[in-house]
């Protein structure tokens, strides 16, 4: 089953003929990602790495049936192209672009209110069901298909957890590039409880960093539905100093709750199994699901 | 991005926002201008003298060569170049600066708004931000003004109002009626403070704020509301699109090596450690520090250098990092995804090359594409440098080179 995307999405490519958007793309066919066109504003009617290409979201739905939307779109157009996506019924909408200026963000998200509609990210490397589709900029052959399901703020952390669990002998059911902005479509609980839904998931790696609240949300949300997988737990910016914005436009200490520590002990309160250091992920993930019984 | 309080007031007052007149100088004899200046144009005969620097903490913060606090109060024209030269080029202490302090290279000279009169000035607190859990910007206001708002909000958070706004409506009369009446307002200070509050909001909105902090908000004894002060802080991300906002940005006030880095391409903030790093995304520059430290040292930098690992970009890198002389060891981090190893590693015998002479040991931890390859790239290369694939490995050889300095 996996979450968000599978062998059955039919993507689209928003910003399909830019530069980015078209390696990407290249990449994602190349990995037997379903593909059906993309979408370019004034191209309409070309054909681009073998596939169509249209002016609006809306024409390329009605078109091909796409149901799963990735924005490669410039800062400058992309929260209109998140929305453009939405109103053509688009039912996942995977936000790559880094840079969208906060307010353009918040009427974007005001926006998918009350539609039946998921964003990921911005500013996120997508998401990928190893062996079915990769949506995402991730390097693909990282990736193993297996029962582990990653959330993650970044993108290299990402493939880092994603290799180490492999190396440990796992593999990977969904893995969900949430985002460091400020403000993303899916924070960290509501892509933990897709995987914590999710019947061929077995254990769940949450990676956060220092920043706003969400892996505090997720946590307490995790014991509140009685903790029915082993998640575990890592949060990068221990040594990130307080009022500096680390990298990501989310990634700053503002107040006593956007430290690391004390996420990790949130984390730790709610039976999350916490690694201090990163490179501890993978052989945290085996024990965890050893101690489960869930793998020999 | 920060701006000075003089250029926070400008913007604010663009928008109709009233503020504490002022006007900015660099030297003690333009101090005494636009001090007789500001006087002919309000009447004020006090002068409030205020360090230009990108820190709070001002008033109580103090000069280290002379002695006087970052805010003074000249009371007469006279006074004003002799209280101007007491803080223009010295080093500004104060809390926010940490002990190395910061250069004033600007004086604003404003009007003395605590006159008397027939109510006593009453100080409030205001601020607009982003609030990430509800993705929406909210206004908080305070009866406690020229208190530090975190105080407030641990000690008694009860005198803090919120009120969240609709990013598709914005800010409605009611929701700035609401705030004013809840502040203890009435009358003509009531309706000041709405209309204060509005052109606040619209200020903000219409610049693309990530913040707005006035502290304090002055009731004069007259019942007008003014921006005493003006903490202003602008989106990064929208700049592209507010030009004039954009020139304001001051250099001077950031560290070299930042600018430098960010002149590059590349993402630096510097740190007091002793071990540099130079990684490939955010989430793992900041992993690699936290690992620095488990290996029982501290991070010197977080440097990311964005998607394109390449000769170039690593050669900035280290020309950035080897600037720092605290640097006993620099840890790269690269996990290659679509960059493959093999070219990040010869990106770094050919900076390493080029640079020439490099004291500190290096370590180069290759992940992914092409990850054997590029360790033995960097094995065979003859140079000091240490080559790892796992990210423990990498931890291990910090320690080791840690020890042997």
């Amino acid at each position: 089953m996996s979450v968000l995307v599978n062998k059955n999405s039919k993507v689209i490519v928003q910003g399909f003929t830019g530069s980015e958007g078209t390696f990407h793309a290249g990449q994602m066919i190349e990995y037997g990602t379903n593909v059906v066109g993309g979408v370019t504003p004034g191209k309409g009617g070309q054909t681009h790495l073998d596939k169509p290409v249209f002016n609006s979201v809306a024409e390329a739905v009605e078109t091909t049936g796409a149901d799963v939307s990735i924005i490669f779109v410039p800062p400058a157009f992309a929260a209109d192209a998140i929305m453009e996506a939405a109103d053509a019924g688009i039912k996942v909408i995977i936000a790559i672009t880094e840079g969208i200026p906060v307010k353009d963000m918040m009427i974007a998200k005001e926006y998918l209110k009350g539609k039946e509609v998921r964003l990921v990210g911005p500013n996120c490397p997508g998401v990928i069901t190893p062996g079915e589709a990769k949506v995402g900029i991730m390097p693909g052959f990282v990736f193993k298909s297996g029962r582990v399901g990653i959330v993650s703020k970044s993108g290299t952390l990402t493939y880092e957890a994603a290799d180490q669990i492999v190396k440990a002998g796992l593999g990977i059911s969904t893995a969900i590039g949430i985002g460091g902005d400020p403000i993303i479509g899916t924070p960290t609980k509501d892509a933990v409880e897709l995987l914590m839904n999710d019947p061929e998931t077995d254990a769940i790696v949450m990676i956060g960093e220092i920043g706003g609240n969400y892996e505090a949300v997720a946590a307490r949300w995790i014991k509140e539905n009685g903790n029915k997988k082993p998640v575990i737990g890592f949060i990068a910016g221990q040594t990130a100093p307080p009022g500096r914005r680390m990298g990501h436009a989310g990634a700053i200490i503002g107040g006593a709750e956007d430290t690391a520590a004390a996420k990790m002990k949130i984390m730790r309160e709610n039976g999350i199994t916490v690694v201090e250091s990163p490179a501890e992920i993978g052989a945290a993930t085996a024990k965890a699901l050893k101690e489960a019984g869930l793998v020999a | 991005m920060n701006i000075h309080e003089y250029q926070g007031k400008e913007l604010l007052k663009k928008w109709g926002v009233k503020v504490q007149e002022g006007y900015v100088a660099e030297t003690p004899e333009e101090a005494k201008q636009v001090a007789q200046k500001l006087h002919e144009e309000t009447g004020t005969s006090w002068y409030v003298v205020k360090a230009q620097i990108h820190a709070g903490g001002r008033g109580k913060g103090k000069v280290q060569e002379t002695g006087s606090n970052g805010v003074v109060l000249a009371k007469s024209l006279d006074e004003v170049p002799e209280k101007a030269k007491g803080i223009l080029g010295g080093t500004l202490v104060t809390i926010q600066t940490g002990a190395e302090g910061k250069k004033v290279n600007k004086v604003l000279i404003a009007q003395d708004v605590y006159y008397p009169g027939e109510h006593k000035p009453k100080e409030y607190y205001l601020s607009i931000l982003l609030d990430r859990a509800k993705s929406r910007n909210v206004i908080m206001a305070s009866t406690e003004g020229g208190m530090d708002i975190e105080e407030v909000a641990e000690h008694t958070p009860e005198k803090i109002i919120k009120e969240w706004i609709d990013p598709a409506i914005g800010l409605r009369p009611f929701q700035a009626s609401k705030v004013a009446f809840k502040l203890g307002l009435e009358g003509k200070a009531q309706k000041e403070m709405v209309k204060f509050i509005t052109s606040l909001y619209n200020a903000y909105i219409n610049s693309d704020a990530s913040q707005f902090e006035i502290n304090p908000v002055l009731k004069t004894s007259d019942e007008q509301i003014l921006a005493v002060d003006a903490k202003v802080n602008i989106d990064d991300n929208a700049l592209y699109r507010h030009k004039d906002l954009a020139e304001m940005r001051d250099v001077s006030e950031e560290d070299p090596l930042e600018v430098e880095a960010g002149e590059s391409g590349l993402n630096y903030v510097k740190l007091d450690g002793n071990v540099g790093c130079m990684v490939n995304g955010a989430g793992l520059a900041m992993a690699t520090m936290d690992i620095i430290k488990l290996s029982g040292g501290e991070p010197a930098n977080f440097l990311d250098v964005g998607g394109g690992a390449n000769a170039q970009t690593v050669e900035a890198g280290f020309r950035i990092i080897l600037k720092d002389p605290n640097v006993k060891a620099i840890l790269i981090n690269i996990f290659g995804g679509i960059v493959r190893c093999d070219r990040v590693a010869n990106g770094v015998v050919e900076a390493y090359k080029k640079i020439g002479d490099i004291r500190v040991p290096i370590i180069v931890r290759l992940q992914g594409t092409n990850a054997e390859e590029g360790a033995r790239i960097i094995d065979e290369s003859g140079l000091k440098v240490k080559s790892a694939v796992v990210l423990k490995d990498a931890a291990d050889r910090v320690k080791e080179a840690l020890q042997g300095a």
